[in-house]
């Protein structure tokens, strides 16, 4: 928000450097928010498809209900897995904040393992799915499951790569002001998603088996 | 200098000194995390047991999973409406509104739609 409007008169060298300073910080910041309304748009992704899927979810076409198809205590491990990860990405942030590169590795590493293994689990409930006659084609429920699953599901396959790519960052450069701002981005985006899965697990788990 | 609070909290790097903040950040985490492993434990054993009707069932479900919404934008995003992040408050206030509309909206043209279409209410003859 710093337009230049400084004179080009003789200023003193000392208010600069706090301006310049001032500017990098703001630049972080005005980062966090754009990413922050990215994700509120994303939001109102998800909330289109999880108002197809209420809509759909009676339409079975004769196929399998979600009591037929969903084991809770599957579900439940992948709950688990997501909502570790959501506090293990807190602690990397923790280390950040007080310059720990080692520790910062350490929970990004075993954030991504947890995301590696819901991924997978999910991967194959859908393998499982697809195997036994129930893919999306089946019915207009099992389509509008497909995709809302679907689409997190790749949502945290696109946060595992970026979390990725920022272990590598924070192995070359170390903690940086700009690789404190990835850390921050993709903190909310992470969190965001295990929110979205919430809303996953209450409204096509919990009450398609309740 | 303003420090900006919540989504923001860690990436100034001037705050890195603050030894007492990070203990605190530590506390929130693990406050945040074990409400919300409580409110994810209790829809799932209520309904892998099995013992209530549906219809009871739902509405707590999804009153569990609102408040662990919450527990999660307080505990982990770390929001609390304070003037630091005013913008991110209004983008998230309209987000939700806009969101409700969609869901809401949705589903009650979509029921009514389903209820007037169905071949016992189509005029005969």
């Amino acid at each position: 928000m710093n337009i230049q409007t400084r004179p080009l008169t003789t200023a003193p060298l000392l208010p600069e450097v706090f301006e310049v300073e001032e500017e990098h910080h703001d630049a972080g910041a005005i980062t966090t928010l754009g990413f922050w309304i990215y994700l509120m748009s994303d939001c109102i992704l998800f909330a289109s498809l999880f108002a197809s899927f209420a809509v759909l979810r009676d339409a079975t076409a004769g196929g399998p209900t979600g009591r037929d198809i969903f084991s809770l205590p599957y579900v439940a491990v992948e709950t688990a897995c997501l909502l570790v990860s959501s506090f293990t990405y807190g602690m990397a942030m923790i280390s950040a904040g007080q310059g720990q590169k080692a520790w910062v590795l350490r929970w990004l590493g075993l954030t991504l393992l947890l995301g590696l293994s819901f991924v997978g689990m999910e991967v194959h409930e859908f393998i499982k799915l697809i195997g036994e006659g129930s893919g999306p084609e089946r019915s207009g429920f099992l389509s509008a499951f497909f995709t809302l699953v679907g689409t997190h599901g790749l949502h945290v396959t696109s946060g595992m790569i970026w979390m990725g790519v920022l272990i590598a960052h924070v192995l070359r450069r170390g903690l940086t002001d700009a690789n404190r701002t990835r850390l921050m981005c993709l903190s909310l985006f992470w969190h965001f998603l295990d929110i979205v899965w919430i809303g996953v697990f209450t409204v096509v788990y919990l009450m398609g088996v309740a | 200098m303003h420090e900006p609070r919540g989504p923001f909290i860690a990436t100034t790097a001037h705050g890195r000194a603050a030894g007492g903040a990070a203990h605190a950040d530590v506390r929130s985490y693990l406050t945040g995390f074990l409400l919300s492993a409580v409110l994810t434990f209790i829809p799932f054993a209520l309904v892998m047991s099995g013992t209530a009707p549906a219809a009871t069932v739902i509405p707590i479900c999804v009153a569990l999973g609102v408040a662990q919404i919450i527990v999660h934008l307080v505990y982990f995003l770390h929001m609390d409406g304070s003037s630091g992040q005013t913008w991110n408050t209004a983008a998230f206030v309209f987000t939700f509104v806009v969101v409700a509309i969609l869901v809401a909206g949705s589903l009650w043209v979509m029921y009514h739609l389903d209820t007037n279409m169905m071949p016992g209410m189509m005029p005969t003859g």
